[in-house]
């Protein structure tokens, strides 16, 4: 039978010491580094390959020049139409009841999914397929909607990509948010459409600010479907991921650096709004 | 008055069968339950915020069942609150105003008036993040009152309040349903509040209300 001061001090003699955390630290960190390091030499690199008159030379190259005003132009028009599509969707994903809705979320996911040149090539031939019920000739997409090959061609490519992006980020920007408030709206006057329009989507206005800035990253980066749909015509559909291709394909690597690094920059700042939206949004949630 | 005949409610496996109860004009009515016999479902149909499968609900002698939920008249205290994230108190009291189109004026009236009485003027263009537990109640019934709804819905309205705090709002409720003189359907498990409350005190028990 147990007795004593040794009984009570019997199972403390045999629990395992746990050891100190820094050696877990250290490999959290080690590994973590190495990304680190791996994504800061290849920026480092591009901007160590040329020098600032270089750039600035680059920079000011006519062709050059054009592709930056077309990619900020067109990126801005995907990401409002982005926003456009992804605030009923995302609210229809988040809050709607309806059969086939876990098909439909799959779907909103494609783009995200498929790769960028196979996007590019099921738009064009979405817009050469002849149109049913049209006879002879046959009257195609792009008889109606003429895209293929002009700036429209790149903005719907852009918007293609940029949109699921969007569709994600609000679904998940309603799914976060309580549906109460939008209830009690609702019973005290408001309609459907009243309650989101002066309740929730104001209380969703820093999710349509990382959905529009992350679908205008997204458009700033594509290749694949502005090659293959809207081509690379110079000062006409040439965008910047256009013209590091183009310049590549001709060795004239310092052009191709110059935007690269602009693209750099541009991603920077995209992250930085991003990460001050999801800091505001999150504040904001966890306050109420 | 607020009154069910018959009403049945289907939510999955949860069940309400033929309940009816009828809370008399300007009455203080308490529907005690335990946690999750179906109070705040049989709420939200009153609401219009759940469709019932059968029965029929009435707001001051008029049908409302078939009525979107702000076309019966009604106000609604959640239990959270659910206060408006980006709203301050003052527009959160000239909110349901605004929406039934009151002129300017009136909405800043009853915004002021509303706002004194419940203790809540020093506040009125503060936002509700910071706010206290009693404080965002007083709001939620301020915004719930101000369009002089027919009748008040409440859903525990008290259940995340400090012991002082709910003596204080329950002098309030009981002082400002009088002066208003809305009909209350009042949800709770707690018979104290039920009891210091209820001019009428129902209970939900087994899908059934019992007087």
């Amino acid at each position: 039978m147990p007795t004593g001061r040794s009984d009570r001090e019997a199972p403390g003699r045999t629990w395992r010491r746990a050891g100190p955390d820094w050696p877990f630290w250290t490999v959290v960190a080690a590994v973590a580094g190495a990304y680190l390091i791996l994504i800061v030499a290849m920026i480092g690199a591009d901007a160590a390959w040329t020098t600032p008159g270089q750039l600035w030379s680059a920079l000011g190259n006519e062709e050059i020049a054009f592709s930056i005003r077309l990619s900020l132009f067109t990126c801005t028009i995907a990401a409002l139409l982005s926003l456009v599509v992804a605030v009923p969707a995302g609210y229809l994903l988040s809050r709607g009841d309806f059969p086939g809705r876990a098909l439909v979320d799959v779907i909103v996911d494609i783009p995200i999914v498929l790769p960028p040149l196979v996007i590019g090539l099921s738009l064009l031939i979405l817009f050469r397929l002849p149109l049913p019920w049209t006879g002879d000739p046959p009257v195609r997409l792009n008889d109606v909607l003429p895209l293929t090959y002009t700036v429209g061609g790149v903005i719907l490519a852009q918007f293609t990509v940029g949109a699921a992006f969007a569709v994600r980020t609000m679904r998940a920007t309603f799914d976060h948010l309580p549906r109460r408030p939008e209830d009690v709206a609702r019973v005290l006057g408001c309609s459907r459409a009243g309650a989101v329009w002066r309740v929730t989507l104001p209380a969703a206005r820093r999710g349509m600010v990382t959905a529009f800035t992350l679908a205008w990253a997204r458009s700033l980066g594509e290749f694949g479907p502005i090659l293959v749909f809207a081509g690379a015509t110079r000062m006409r559909t040439e965008v910047m991921p256009t013209t590091v291709f183009l310049e590549l394909s001709v060795g004239n690597l310092e052009p191709a650096i110059a935007v690269s690094l602009l693209m750099v920059l541009l991603s920077i700042a995209v992250m930085l709004v991003l990460r001050w939206a999801g800091d505001q949004g999150g504040a904001s949630h966890d306050r109420l | 008055m607020i009154a069910c005949e018959g009403l049945s409610i289907r939510q999955g496996q949860f069940r309400i069968d033929g309940i009816s109860l009828n809370i008399p004009m300007g009455a203080y009515g308490v529907l005690m339950g335990a946690t999750g016999c179906g109070k705040t479902t049989v709420l939200e149909a009153i609401c219009g915020l759940r469709r019932p499968a059968a029965g029929r609900i009435l707001v001051a002698g008029e049908e409302v069942t078939h009525r979107p939920p702000g076309a019966r008249g009604l106000g609604y205290v959640p239990q959270d609150g659910a206060l408006f994230p980006t709203m301050d108190v003052r527009s959160h009291l000239a909110f349901a105003p605004r929406v039934q189109g009151w002129p300017r004026s009136a909405i800043a009236a009853r915004a002021a008036d509303l706002a004194g009485r419940l203790g809540i003027g020093h506040l009125l263009d503060r936002r509700v993040q910071g706010l206290s537990g009693g404080e965002r109640q007083r709001v939620a019934l301020g915004r719930a009152l101000a369009a002089r709804p027919a009748a008040l819905l409440m859903d525990e309205p008290l259940s995340a309040l400090d012991e002082s705090a709910r003596a204080g709002m329950i002098t309030l409720l009981r002082a400002i349903q009088r002066d208003e003189g809305v009909t209350v359907l009042h949800v709770t498990h707690n018979p104290i509040e039920a009891e210091a409350l209820a001019d009428l005190r129902l209970t939900l028990a087994d899908g059934r209300i019992s007087g």
